[in-house]
């Protein structure tokens, strides 16, 4: 049904949409994020949850302390080395449809401490992430954009065909490995499924 | 520093004549805070540390750190003598040393009953590689236990006498010693492979 057809009808009082519609409509307006702050980032998504910035108003409000009741990790702060496990477990403990947003430089390349023996250069080397927030913190205001984009990437979804979310689709996978603890660093360094490495990419 | 018996030099005399053999020797800080400090040697470490406790109430170590220095190479000329076509002449030679590197623990010592301080030792290993080890002076003050379990996870210091030597930072079978000057990360930083940084 097209888009003038509907309005039409819309002043006549009748509402029309199709499932897919209603469907991603209830999904994108109850995204439940984790309680889950690694660093000074984590300052900025509580004050974006409080009255002042209040995420509430696109219905997150409700952060849960479980990952099994979560549907979106803010990965807001520095990732060390020692941490990052225990990240990547969160990720996996959590029900799809999940989604991620790394917030901050730390999150999103190590930032400001990325030559440290002990950061790790970015999370999206061992989980996808779906949207990414520069910033050193990112303000509030930043961090509700990354939110209304998960929004519109959510209420962009179809139900069918080759771009379905990952929740519908049986051949993607829904666990990441978790890295092990090396004698100099992790193991492995990076996820290549989902991270490839831009030395193998260039050479082809 | 007050009291006339708090002075690096009369600390240092009066290890001297308490502890036989022990080693008590001022370094000198050039910078303008001029904190000069005091050298002691590994081997009568304890006993200048329970010393310094008991008798001149440095009661309290207040922080505890480490500093690595490498293999340092030294330039000097020297005039020497050499016999050239049976002819004796004055040449002037450039000799390199190399002085050995070793990793040094500094501790800062205060005294809350005299509101004295700080008094600052510096302990030294007898290299980087194979001897580094130094008393623990945590029996002694308590807070140097967390500190040196630092030093050893960072610098690679082995404190003998510590009650639970462990590290602290990184885990359990990590190998390196990320403070140290020679470290070398491991290769994961793509763009700086590529370089782009």
């Amino acid at each position: 049904m097209d888009q003038d057809l509907k309005t039409e009808l819309s002043k006549h009082g009748i509402f029309a949409t199709s499932f897919e519609e209603l469907y991603n409509w209830g999904r994108k307006n109850s995204v439940w994020p984790l309680t889950f702050g690694l660093a000074c980032c984590a300052i900025e998504m509580i004050a974006t949850t409080m009255a002042r910035y209040d995420l509430a108003r696109f219905g997150a409000e409700v952060f849960r302390p479980s990952p099994r009741q979560a549907d979106l990790m803010i990965v807001s702060g520095t990732v060390t080395k020692k941490m990052a496990p225990q990240v990547v477990r969160l990720y996996n403990q959590m029900p799809e449809p999940k989604y991620v947003i790394a917030m901050g430089a730390c999150a999103i390349s190590g930032g400001p401490f990325r030559d440290g023996y002990n950061v790790l250069k970015g999370i999206d080397r061992y989980i996808p992430v779906d949207v990414h927030i520069p910033g050193c913190p990112p303000r509030p205001e930043a961090l509700i954009h990354a939110f209304m984009t998960l929004q519109e990437k959510i209420s962009g979804q179809h139900l069918t065909g080759e771009s379905r979310p990952r929740h519908l689709r049986q051949d993607l996978p829904s666990e990441f490995p978790v890295p092990e603890f090396g004698e100099h660093g992790l193991e492995p360094p990076q996820n290549n499924e989902i991270f490839p490495n831009p030395l193998k990419v260039l050479q082809g | 520093m007050t009291l006339p018996g708090m002075t690096l030099e009369s600390i240092s005399s009066r290890l001297q004549a308490s502890i036989p053999g022990c080693q008590a020797e001022l370094v000198v800080n050039g910078s303008p805070s001029a904190q000069n400090s005091l050298l002691i040697d590994r081997q009568h470490g304890l006993e200048v540390a329970r010393l310094l406790r008991d008798d001149l109430q440095l009661d309290f170590c207040s922080n505890v750190t480490a500093v690595d220095w490498p293999d340092r190479e030294k330039t000097e000329k020297v005039k020497a003598k050499q016999v050239v076509d049976g002819v004796e002449k004055e040449i002037e030679e450039t000799r390199k040393t190399i002085i050995p590197g070793y990793l040094e623990m500094v501790y800062h010592l205060f005294s809350m009953t005299l509101k004295e301080g700080p008094v600052v030792l510096r302990m030294r290993t007898a290299n980087r590689t194979d001897d580094v080890s130094l008393p623990s002076f945590t029996p002694i003050w308590r807070s140097a236990e967390f500190q040196e379990r630092e030093a050893f996870d960072l610098y690679g210091i082995v404190f003998d006498g510590h009650p639970d030597l462990r590290r602290i930072l990184m885990w359990e079978g990590f190998t390196d010693h990320p403070m140290r000057k020679d470290y070398v990360p491991p290769p994961d930083d793509e763009l700086e492979a590529l370089g782009e940084r």
